[in-house]
């Protein structure tokens, strides 16, 4: 416990307010800031690029060495560009949406632990002018739970946008964009209880403290099962392809987006980037050790000729490329769902299997404190599932029985 | 510090309460609450009650207001309510009297229990003493109150499907169909 | 002022940068930017044909549905994750408990599947 009470806050925060620390929290404002930015923009050439090079095409390549400022160009050409208000959009909202939409996508960002030294029982901080440090903005004690909140108010960013338009297509277009939202974020949030579970702390500092070596990354520690079914979620609340019914272009022109030009579009355009690179880095966070390097038993693989302080970044960065890499593999390989395939593999698959895992590994865990009798415990358990069942069965005969009586079709 | 926090949420709890009753668009109204609720987070983090305070952002900022604005939508915002009709007659009078005892009671409440208002347990250092403690009265004092949570859950869930449901016969009072 | 309200101050700076950065750009596309608005500009897009009708359509009731049941299972999460946290603590009484719970919570959404209400028609 002594552990985590010392990673619930930053040290660098810790007694009287002085000016170095003031200055070097400014500095990671800004440095981190400008990090989520440029970091969006990669993100935009690295997708187009990838996908090129998935569809044998080459992709950006004009703009600067490997077409890397393509999205500068892009970004210069939409300050150019006349925004047209809709005759009958709701002026306010309208506005309203765009910020909506980008500013928690920039929030995810400063409660994920960036980098960090893990050598020799510094759990994850850093000495930065004479400043004890961690590389991560903030760490506030419910960090994951900041997550979560984040992600439920980008769903009014999407939801006021097509509303406010005034227009049938984004209208329908938020409205499927948000049940979508919603449905995925509940198997997103029992998905997180397994964590919860081996991590035993809500805080994201704490969360990557406990994953000190490769059967502790809760990947391992969690069965693979949650971690699947949060990378699932994630695709689908980031609303990316196979998920991505949004802005189904056959059915829906642009969606929720449809009648936004201009500097508005490119927030909300620069919010789904923004919110790939958070949520993959949240998945590195929870579930691969976030910036822990990668340790076997006893040895550690280690990045010999790079200080300590800077490893963690470095190890962070890769994971966090392997994932970007994959959401991009997604896209370019499959098919997009129809919306009752969607919301059948939420509500049918994803909530139940995330709620049974969960109850799974709690009965292991109490099991293994208690020292239970493994074959009594199974073997009871599947007597109770059957007896629930059958229980379950007969009531719905006989309320079946009592519609058909009062003559309800449903 | 806590003074101007304080202020800055009080501020967004008033004016979006005063949003809420006060917008003719009911998609206003509900950017409102959400402003209202925002301000009772930034309350319940500055009295260091961060577990509750990501709460009620996800379940209420986050899901129910959600809901609202489904509802929202599913009767359509353009066919704006008549509000010189009243479907109950007194229901203005009636909200008064209400709100102004609402008022008196919680002001009252509060003038004569306001040297022996108990203090909770003290928070420790670690951050997670909010959830610890938060657990231990869930598995303590009220384990059955969460019990029946999920109960409620369940009727909610039963409501919801009665509500779907469609009659065989082709109701020609409009009242009785659920959908 | 209190050590979690510093932590939470830095977020909110966070935030403000966001803001000021996305009104910035906006600021300065507004300056540079053309704008000659015309009727034909401002009508809703509906594949280039006129709109038809009003812009706000009525949703379907099945939404709602989504929406109320990701309440209940949003709430459930919450009740989850202060137990999740603390496992070892509560042993096996904590099982029982929470198993009660969440089978109770399960068993809603069998009921809500079995009658039909998770389909998408």
């Amino acid at each position: 416990m002594n552990v985590v009470a010392l990673l619930a806050a930053d040290p660098l925060l810790d007694g009287e307010l002085r000016w170095t620390p003031l200055l070097i929290v400014v500095l990671k404002v800004l440095v981190i800031f400008v990090l989520g930015l440029v970091g969006t923009m990669f993100m935009v050439w690295f997708e187009r690029k990838v996908v090129a090079g998935m569809q044998n095409r080459i992709g950006p390549n004009k703009a600067g060495p490997f077409g890397i400022l393509q999205t500068l160009a892009d970004g210069t050409k939409l300050f150019f560009k006349e925004i047209m208000n809709p005759a009958r959009s709701d002026p306010w909202v309208f506005r309203l949406a765009p910020f909506l939409a980008f500013v928690p996508a920039f929030l995810v960002w400063s409660v994920i632990p960036l980098g960090g030294d893990f050598t020799e029982g510094r759990d994850g901080t850093v000495t930065w002018f004479g400043q004890v440090t961690r590389v991560q903005l903030a760490d506030p004690p419910v960090g994951i739970l900041l997550v979560l909140a984040m992600s439920s108010i980008a769903v009014y960013g999407i939801m006021l946008a097509g509303w406010a338009s005034g227009s049938k297509y984004p209208l329908l277009g938020s409205v499927r964009a948000s049940a979508q939202m919603i449905s995925y974020e509940a198997a997103l949030g029992l998905s997180l209880a397994a964590v919860l579970l081996s991590a035993g702390t809500l805080s994201t500092a704490g969360i990557v403290a406990g994953q000190n070596s490769l059967s502790n990354w809760n990947l391992v520690a969690t069965g693979f099962v949650p971690f699947f079914v949060f990378l699932v979620a994630v695709t689908a609340e980031l609303n990316r392809p196979p998920f991505d019914l949004v802005e189904a272009e056959q059915e829906l022109v642009g969606g929720f987006h449809t009648e936004y030009s201009g500097i508005p579009f490119a927030l909300f355009y620069l919010a789904e980037f923004m919110n790939t690179i958070t949520m993959s880095a949240i998945v590195v966070t929870l579930f691969l050790g976030g910036p822990q390097p990668i340790t076997i038993g006893e040895t550690t693989l280690s990045i010999g000729f790079i200080p300590g302080a800077l490893e963690g970044t470095l190890w962070f960065v890769l994971k966090l490329l392997a994932f970007l890499y994959a959401f991009v593999w997604f896209r370019a390989t499959l098919p997009r769902l129809r919306y009752d395939q969607l919301m059948d593999l939420g509500w049918k698959f994803m909530i139940p299997i995330s709620l049974g895992w969960f109850l799974l590994l709690a009965a292991i865990r109490t099991g293994d404190a208690n020292q239970w009798n493994p074959v009594v415990v199974v073997v009871s358990s599947l007597v109770l599932l059957g007896l629930g069942y059958l229980l379950f069965v007969a009531a719905l005969r006989v309320s079946a029985r009592n519609r058909e009586r009062e003559g309800a079709m449903f | 510090m806590e003074l101007l926090v304080f202020v800055i949420a009080s501020g967004m709890v008033l004016v979006g309460a005063v949003g809420v009753v006060a917008m003719r668009n009911p998609v206003h109204s509900a950017l409102g609450l959400v402003l209202t609720l925002f301000g009772v987070a930034v309350h319940f983090v500055a009295m260091e009650a961060h577990f509750l305070a990501a709460v009620q952002v996800i379940v209420y900022a986050g899901a129910i207001v959600v809901l609202f604005l489904f509802v929202i939508m599913l009767l359509g915002v353009d066919t704006a309510e008549d509000l010189s009709i009243e479907p109950v007659p007194i229901q203005r009078p009636l909200a008064v009297i209400i709100g102004v005892g609402t008022v008196v009671l919680v002001g009252t409440a509060v003038i004569r229990t306001r040297d022996t208002i108990a203090r909770g347990p003290e928070l420790e250092a670690s951050g997670d003493s909010n959830i610890r403690l938060l657990a231990r009265n869930l598995f303590s004092d009220q384990v059955l109150a969460f019990e029946l949570t999920s109960v409620l859950f369940i009727v909610a869930v039963a409501g919801t499907v009665l509500m779907t449901r469609k009659q065989k016969r082709v109701a020609p009072d409009r009242d009785r169909v659920g959908s | 002022m209190s050590l979690f309200l510093r932590d939470y101050l830095t977020v909110v700076w966070f935030g403000l940068a966001a803001v000021l950065l996305a009104g910035l750009l906006l600021g300065v596309s507004a300056a540079i930017r053309p704008s000659r608005p015309s009727y034909d500009k401002q009508i809703a897009y509906e594949s280039g044909v006129d709109p038809v009708g009003m812009g706000w359509s009525q949703s379907q009731i099945r939404y709602y549905v989504f929406a109320l049941l990701f309440v209940i299972f949003d709430v459930e999460a919450v009740f989850i994750f202060p137990w999740a946290a603390n496992i070892e603590r509560y042993g096996v009484f904590g099982l029982v408990v929470m198993l009660a719970f969440i089978v109770l919570l399960l068993d809603g959404l069998v009921y809500a599947w079995k009658r039909g209400l998770l389909r998408w028609v």
